[in-house]
C-alpha cells in the first residue's frame, strides 16, 4: 500500500498544520521554581472549558474545518485500567469516546480510513494495531458497544455511517472514495447502500482489527483466516467476568431466601438447622453457576452435546460423585441438590449462547423449547425434595 | 468453525440462485464462510455453520438471500416470549 508508512516528511495535508501536543506543553512549561518546588505544569493550552483533552490524544490536525485529534497508538496505564473495569463489567456502559474523525500517524488526502465503533475498548485496539501507519479512524456512535453487538442492534449501521462521512467531511479530507469497514459490522451495513448514499465504497476488512496492518500491506485482500470468525479458549475467557458480575448483581437475593427457607423443620423454624442447611443448598446453587457459567464455556468444544443446556446438564451431572462423597447427605437431600444444580448449570450454559459468535437464533429457541421445560421441572422437583427432607428420614 | 458447530437443519438461510449476479459479497461478508463462488454463482457450501447474523442478506445488492437475522441469545428469546413479539431482534449483550 502506497502511503500507509508513517513519516511527516511524507505527509500530504491539503492545508492547515499539527500541533503535537508534547511540544505545546513543554513551551508552556513554567521555569522559575517557587515557593514549595517546581509548580505542576501549566493547563495545556489546547484545552477548552467544557472538554476534556483525552489522555489518548497525541496531537491535533488544526484548519479551517473541524480539528482532528491524532490519536498515541501505544496504550498507557490508564487504557489498560479501564479495560479491566470494563472486563469486570464495571462501568462497561460508560467506556465510550466521542464520535467522529481521528488520525494516526500523519495520514493525508491517499490515507485509507478505518471504521470503528466509539466503545473505548475496541478503539483502543484499533489504534494500537494501526502502530506505525498513517491512517484516518472513523469512529461511529454506537451507544458505546463493540461493532459486532452494534451490528445486531443495529447502531452501527449504515444510517450511521453515511451520517458519519458526511459530518466529519470525509470527502474533504481524502481524494478516494473507500472506507474499511470491519466485518463483522456487514451484518448493520449494506455496502450498495452507502455507496449510493454518499460515494464512498465500502471495503470489509478482517474480523479481528490484530489482522489489519496484514491487511493494508497485502492491497486490502483479506485471507480466508482474517474473515473467519473464532472463538478461542482466550477469547471465551475473557467474557467470564462480565457474565458473573452482570448475572450477579441480579440474582444474588436468593441466597439469604435459600438460607431462610433451609431453616423449616419439624420443630417449626431453625435457625441452626437453617444455617447449615441454608450453606449446603447455597454451595449446590453455587456449583450450578460455576459450572454453567465458567466451566462449560471454557470447556465448550470438549463437553460432548451440541446444544448448550445439555452441555451444562452432562457437566454437572459428572460431578455428582464428587459431590456426594464431600457433601455426604441422605439419599432425598442429595438428589436434591443434584437436581439443583444440574437444572441451574444447564439454564446458565443455555444462556451463554448470547456471548458466542455461532449460535443461530432459530437453533437456540429450538433448543429452548425443549431445555427450558425440563429445567424448571428439575428445579421445582429438587426444591420440592430439599423442603421434604426434613420430615422424612430417607 | 473448527471444533465448535450449533444445532444442524435450523438456518433459516435461503438462496435464489437465479437472482444472484455474482458479485461475492455474500462470501466476503459471512464470519463462518457459509458462502462459495462457482461458477460465478453464490452456493452454499456449509449451510449448518450459518449463525443467522444476517450480514450476507443485507449486503446483496440483488436480493438474493433471504435470512430471519437475529442474535442467538437465549435470555433475549425468553424476554420475547414473555413480553411478546415486539420486540426487536436484535438487541441482546
Ligand atoms: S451477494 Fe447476492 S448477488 Fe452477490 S454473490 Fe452473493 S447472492 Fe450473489
Ligand atoms: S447469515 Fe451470517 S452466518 Fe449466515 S450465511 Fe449469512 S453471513 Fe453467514
Amino acid at each position: 500500500m502506497a502511503g500507509t508508512k508513517s513519516g511527516r516528511e511524507e505527509k500530504d495535508f491539503s492545508e492547515g498544520s499539527v500541533i503535537e501536543l508534547a511540544e505545546v506543553q513543554t513551551a508552556a512549561a513554567p521555569q522559575e521554581v517557587c515557593c514549595g518546588g517546581a509548580p505542576p505544569p501549566k493547563t495545556n493550552p489546547l484545552e477548552r472549558p467544557g472538554y476534556t483533552l483525552k489522555p489518548f490524544v497525541r496531537a491535533f490536525i488544526k484548519d479551517s474545518r473541524s480539528d482532528v485529534a491524532l490519536v498515541k497508538t501505544e496504550l498507557d496505564f490508564s487504557d489498560h485500567i479501564g479495560a479491566l473495569l470494563a472486563r469486570l463489567g464495571i462501568n462497561r456502559d460508560e467506556y465510550r469516546i466521542a464520535p467522529g474523525l481521528y488520525g494516526v500517524g500523519y495520514p493525508g488526502q491517499g490515507s485509507p480510513v478505518i471504521v470503528t465503533a466509539n466503545y473505548k475498548l475496541t478503539f483502543d485496539f484499533v489504534r494500537r494495531e494501526l502502530a506505525g501507519l498513517d491512517c484516518w479512524i472513523l469512529v461511529l456512535d454506537t451507544c458505546g458497544i463493540n461493532v459486532w453487538c452494534a451490528a445486531g442492534k443495529r447502531t452501527f449501521s449504515t444510517e450511521e455511517i453515511v451520517y458519519r462521512i458526511k459530518e466529519t467531511g470525509l470527502s474533504e479530507r481524502v481524494n478516494h472514495r473507500r472506507v474499511i469497514v470491519p466485518q463483522l459490522g456487514a451484518s448493520g451495513i449494506a455496502a450498495h447502500e452507502v455507496r449510493k448514499r454518499c460515494g464512498f465504497r465500502v471495503v470489509y476488512g478482517p474480523v479481528k482489527a490484530v489482522a489489519l496492518k496484514a491487511f493494508l500491506e497485502n492491497d486490502m485482500q483479506a485471507t480466508e483466516k482474517m474473515r473467519t470468525v473464532t472463538f478461542t479458549f482466550g477469547e471465551r475467557f475473557e467474557l467470564i467476568p462480565v457474565e458473573f458480575y452482570l448475572f450477579g448483581r441480579k440474582v444474588w437475593w436468593i441466597f439469604p431466601l435459600l438460607f431462610i427457607i433451609s431453616g423449616f423443620s419439624p420443630d417449626i423454624f431453625s435457625p441452626l438447622q437453617g444455617w447449615q442447611r441454608g450453606i449446603l443448598v447455597s454451595s449446590a446453587a453455587l456449583w450450578g453457576g460455576v459450572c454453567g457459567m465458567l466451566i462449560v464455556p471454557l470447556l465448550l468444544p470438549w463437553i460432548p452435546g451440541r446444544a448448550f443446556s445439555l452441555k451444562g446438564a452432562l457437566l454437572a451431572m459428572a460431578t455428582t460423585p464428587a459431590f456426594v462423597l464431600v457433601a455426604d447427605l441422605q439419599v432425598l437431600e442429595t438428589t436434591a441438590l443434584v437436581l439443583v444444580f444440574t437444572s441451574i448449570s444447564s439454564h446458565l450454559a443455555m444462556n451463554f449462547t448470547g456471548s458466542t459468535p455461532y449460535t443461530s437464533p432459530s437453533g437456540v429457541e429450538k433448543e429452548m423449547k425443549r431445555a427450558l421445560p425440563l429445567q424448571g421441572l428439575a428445579l421445582a422437583a429438587g426444591i420440592v425434595m430439599w423442603l421434604a427432607a426434613p420430615f422424612v428420614n430417607i | 468453525m473448527k471444533g465448535l458447530r450449533y444445532i444442524e437443519n435450523v438456518a433459516s438461510l435461503t438462496l435464489d440462485k437465479d437472482r444472484c449476479v455474482g458479485c461475492s459479497t455474500c462470501v466476503t461478508v459471512c464470519p463462518h464462510r457459509v458462502f462459495q463462488l462457482q461458477e460465478s454463482k453464490a452456493v452454499m457450501v456449509d449451510k449448518n455453520g450459518c449463525m443467522e447474523c444476517g450480514a450476507c442478506a443485507v449486503n446483496c445488492p440483488v436480493d438474493a438471500i433471504r435470512v430471519d437475522p437475529g442474535v442467538g441469545c437465549a435470555s433475549l428469546i425468553i424476554n420475547r416470549w414473555l413480553k411478546g413479539k415486539n420486540l426487536p431482534s436484535g438487541s441482546c449483550c
